[in-house]
């Protein structure tokens, strides 16, 4: 295949940003779109250009690292895979590729498709997580019988990998979808229910302080999720954050 | 040669934990204010550690290059970790799981650090599940444990395909607990570069800003070395783009001895590579070994056929199938371990059966477990179990719901779909067993320097079993370094913080600038992904899955010879001041260059075939690995004299006191 590329570069975070074009040729189907790349930029290197810069690092999905915004779409075409698992046979001979960074202000460009996301670091670290030390003396775990369909729901909310493109697709670049995964899955366990009330509280609040914009429920980011987390959690934080702003004393 | 002490402490190999805990030395609470730990990568080791040194009151500096501590590449395991729990009542026990590690190790793993592992493994999972970590759950609500290779029970809790995920995530979050409370100055996107040793003591690390490229010096009273493995020495591996083994690599070069750089564990089940442009192999979890049969057909004609597509894998009737593992080794079938399965693969497909067009690769079938499950399923909902379309339509519910994820990936990767043909795998370099050598307090030769999880080489011996790398990176992080810390840190109340205007910090920072400089300046012609693919055909093809003498001869010649071609021709574009990832690859190549050459001395020096190192000249006559207690029950641990060829071997001798050294036999 032979493809055409307009491809986001930017040189630092205060430079204004271009999209520029590339072609790239021999592209087999059967290989990954990170790996077309990878082929452009060796291509590059060898003309003594600078390659373009993107986040990658396990390159089987479950890192959260890549992070492309593919002709519109966040992890580009498919469903529920992010760009490192997407392949070429996607795509088809004379293609015209679209590629852009995540774009929120809450996460601004570094360089080319590479974004700072460490807001999410820091809404984490204002309340995702139960707070226990680490001991030889917790209870034994299987003490704590916890409900099947508890654990699975709590699990399946827990699978988010925190790679952002809910927020890259959001009109209003929300960050609702990352946030409520987690707050869900610590709502649903017993062992999370001691703080469920100033996480809720401190991890919205937080994310609003990061300039993260408000949920309008259209969807968008179910859609885009690559680990398909369910728009349930945004109605399940919702109903926390209700119930922790009428009760608690904060 | 110099005696490695271990210092392992005395009493019955069941007493010795609890007796070190006794008597180790203590920091109080208010001086551990003042003392400073650098803890040098975020998974499941560097992470767990971090939040249980900074839980404790240390000030904890930690590092990772991801973008994010939440991304390092535990998070890829898949299938499980390991605990003595015997929540299933199958017979296991702290000791079982103890022999069970060192039977798979091939005898080459230290009893005492194996035996703690064991001991401590029960509370990790008690750790785990109370900081909130989503395992899979029976409908009781109480665990659920599935089996891994080389062993007989059930041991190992999981979180479907994702366990690695989800026990990062739970490291990550009690980090983040602690950042958000200043006890963790948190660096991501920063890379150590150079370890600082003042007075023979690590006393900190010289750092690259990977976003500014600014170099930065930080001290500490203690260096934590949690950086993973070097499996990407080999260019092709199951590990993520970015691991490399430099950390390790340059405390190496200070005076860190590395010990057994040989054993690499090669996994039976990835999928096989396609083409040149490849970047990756991916790991299909050995949890599939569970309920997949691995075959390949008995008979060339139908090979053939089946790789020209004239036939179908599922259409081969059973009798014209080669079960072989179940063939060859009858009490562990498809659970043999990893090493065992690995070579079997390779001796099929040498033997011209491999079944896609590259001839390496071989089939791992889900058929009969769908039938199985659907049986089962149907029996339960009261449907008729000789509906076979209903029966197979059942089995793949419950088979997605164990590996739903792994399933999903090899479709996307392959475009076959798995519920209905085979899975094609074939192995690839996974884990590193040898790692930097460690004492029983996980300290290194350099004194405060210490390295946890994958990154020593205590406690797999020459074969790691599935299931037990997050086992002992969280055992480490979590249960062992809190306290072995302690009895170093012990004498550093009164130190004070370690200035970095000395003299030790200035050469450390040139000694970086210099090679950063170098590498800026090369103006050669060749890319950096270019040559470290070349490193790796030449380890694969000479130190990957067999190994002779001769091969390993050339293997060091022509990585001497690459290397050289590396300083004088690699081309790096841009600017040091900024964002490059091509100066952050070149600077990890430029150390696996070296310790490639490392690796090969090592197999070279090791004639005996031992769990994942196997030497062509040192087999039985049915070709399994033939090892040589009376002259190898030790481990090599080298030491850097300027040269990885003139390396100085140490030697460190292993003693069985709990465990009769056997043939491994899985038969």
């Amino acid at each position: 295949m032979k493809l055409n590329l307009r491809i986001w570069r930017q040189d630092g975070p205060n430079d204004s940003g271009r999209l520029e074009n590339y072609t790239v040729e021999n592209v087999s189907p059967d290989e990954s779109f990170l790996e077309m790349l990878d082929e452009l930029n060796e291509k590059l290197v060898s003309e003594g250009k600078e390659p373009v810069a993107f986040d990658h690092d396990c390159r089987e999905g479950i890192c959260g690292m890549c992070s492309m915004f593919i002709n519109g779409e966040a992890h580009g075409p498919d469903r529920a895979i992010t760009t490192c698992q997407l392949h070429m046979r996607r795509f088809k001979d004379g293609d015209t590729i679209t590629i852009e960074p995540w774009r929120a202000a809450a996460f601004p460009v570094i360089k080319d498709l590479v974004v700072d996301r460490t807001a999410f670091d820091r809404i984490i670290q204002a309340g995702g997580f139960v707070s226990v030390n680490t001991s030889g003396n917790t209870i034994d775990a299987n003490a704590l019988p916890i409900n099947k369909a508890d654990a699975d729901n709590a699990f399946d909310a827990a699978t988010c990998i925190g790679c952002g493109a809910c927020v890259a697709t959001c009109k209003n670049s929300s960050a609702m979808l990352f946030v409520s995964a987690k707050v869900s899955q610590l709502a649903l366990l017993p062992q999370g229910k001691v703080e469920r009330q100033e996480r809720v509280l401190n991890m919205v609040e937080k994310m609003d302080e990061e300039g993260f914009g408000n949920c309008s429920n259209t969807g968008a980011c179910e859609v885009e999720c690559p680990k398909e987390i369910s728009l349930d959690n945004i109605a399940r934080m919702n109903r926390e954050y209700l119930k922790a702003s009428l009760s608690s004393e904060k | 040669m110099t005696k490695l002490d271990a210092k392992i402490p005395e009493g019955p190999l069941k007493d010795k934990w609890t007796n070190f805990k006794n008597n180790c030395r203590l920091v109080n609470p208010a001086n551990k204010r003042s003392i400073d730990v650098i803890v040098v990568g975020t998974g499941l080791a560097g992470g767990s550690a971090a939040a249980s040194l900074a839980e404790m009151g240390y000030n904890v500096k930690a590092f990772c290059f991801q973008d994010s501590a939440r991304r390092a590449h535990s998070i890829a395991a898949q299938g499980g970790i390991n605990a003595a729990k015997n929540y299933q009542n199958d017979g296991d026990s702290t000791y079982r799981l103890f022999y069970d590690t060192v039977k798979g190790g091939d005898y080459r793993s230290r009893e005492a650090n194996v035996y703690r592992l064991a001991e401590v493994s029960a509370n990790i999972i008690d750790q785990c599940v109370a900081q909130g970590v989503p395992f899979a759950r029976e409908y009781g609500g109480l665990l659920d444990n599935r089996s891994f290779g080389g062993v007989q029970v059930q041991r190992t809790f999981y979180a479907k395909g994702q366990t690695g995920q989800q026990l990062l995530l739970g490291a990550y979050s009690a980090l983040s607990r602690q950042v958000g409370k200043g006890k963790i100055a948190m660096y991501s996107r920063h890379e150590m570069m150079e370890l600082v040793v003042v007075d023979g003591k690590a006393r900190g690390i010289i750092a690259r800003n990977l976003v500014t490229g600014e170099i930065q010096r930080h001290s500490a009273h203690a260096v934590l070395i949690c950086s993973g493995g070097y499996g990407n020495v080999f260019y092709l591996s199951t590990n993520a783009m970015g691991s490399n083994g430099s950390a390790a690599w340059k405390i190496h070069k200070k005076g860190a001895y590395f010990a057994n750089p040989c054993y690499n564990q090669i996994h039976p089940t990835c999928l096989p590579r396609t083409s040149e442009h490849q970047s990756k192999l991916t790991l299909m979890s050995e949890s599939l070994r569970n309920d997949g049969r691995i075959w390949v057909p008995k008979k060339m004609e139908d090979v053939e056929a089946i790789r020209s597509g004239a036939k179908k894998p599922k259409d081969l009737p059973a009798e014209d199938r080669d079960y072989y593992l179940e063939r060859r080794y009858p009490a562990f079938g498809n659970l043999v371990p990893r090493d065992v399965a690995s070579r079997a693969a390779k001796e099929r497909c040498d033997a011209g059966f491999g079944v896609n067009k590259t001839g390496e690769a071989v089939f791992l079938d889900f058929a009969s477990a769908i039938e199985r499950y659907g049986k089962e399923k149907a029996l339960q909902e009261g449907e008729d179990t000789n509906n076979m379309a209903l029966v197979r339509e059942l089995g793949k519910e419950v088979v997605k719901a164990k590996y739903g994820n792994l399933f999903q990936m090899y479709e996307k990767i392959t475009d076959d779909n798995p519920y209905e043909t085979p899975m094609k795998i074939y192995p690839a370099i996974h884990y590193t067993m040898g790692g930097i050598w460690v004492d029983y307090n996980l300290m290194t030769t350099i004194p405060g320097c210490y390295a946890l999880g994958e990154a020593n080489f205590s406690d797999h011996g020459a074969n790691r079993l599935g299931a037990s790398a997050l086992m002992q990176g969280l055992a480490d992080g979590y249960f062992v370094i809190p306290y072995t810390i302690g009895d170093y840190l012990a004498d550093d109340i009164r130190t004070g913080e370690i200035p970095t205007d000395t003299k030790e910090f200035d050469e450390a920072e040139k000694e970086v600038r210099d090679r950063i400089e170098k590498l800026m300046n090369n103006k050669g012609s060749k890319s950096v992904d270019s040559l470290h693919r070349r490193l790796g055909k030449i380890m694969w093809e000479y130190c990957g899955m067999a190994r002779n003498e001769e091969g390993l001869k050339t293997a060091i010649k022509e990585i001497r010879a690459l290397r050289e071609e590396f300083w004088n021709d690699v081309f790096i574009p841009g600017k040091a001041d900024g964002l490059n990832p091509e100066l952050e690859k070149a600077c990890r190549v430029a150390d696996f260059m070296e310790l490639g050459e490392l690796m090969c001395v090592d197999a070279l020096n090791r004639t005996e075939s031992c769990g994942g190192h196997f030497r062509e000249e040192s087999q039985t006559e049915e070709g399994e690995a033939m090892r040589n207690d009376k002259d190898f029950t030790f481990v090599s641990a080298w030491e850097y004299t300027g040269d990885p060829s003139e390396a100085k071997l140490h030697k460190e001798e292993l003693k069985y006191e709990n465990i009769e050294l056997k043939t491994r036999s899985y038969k």
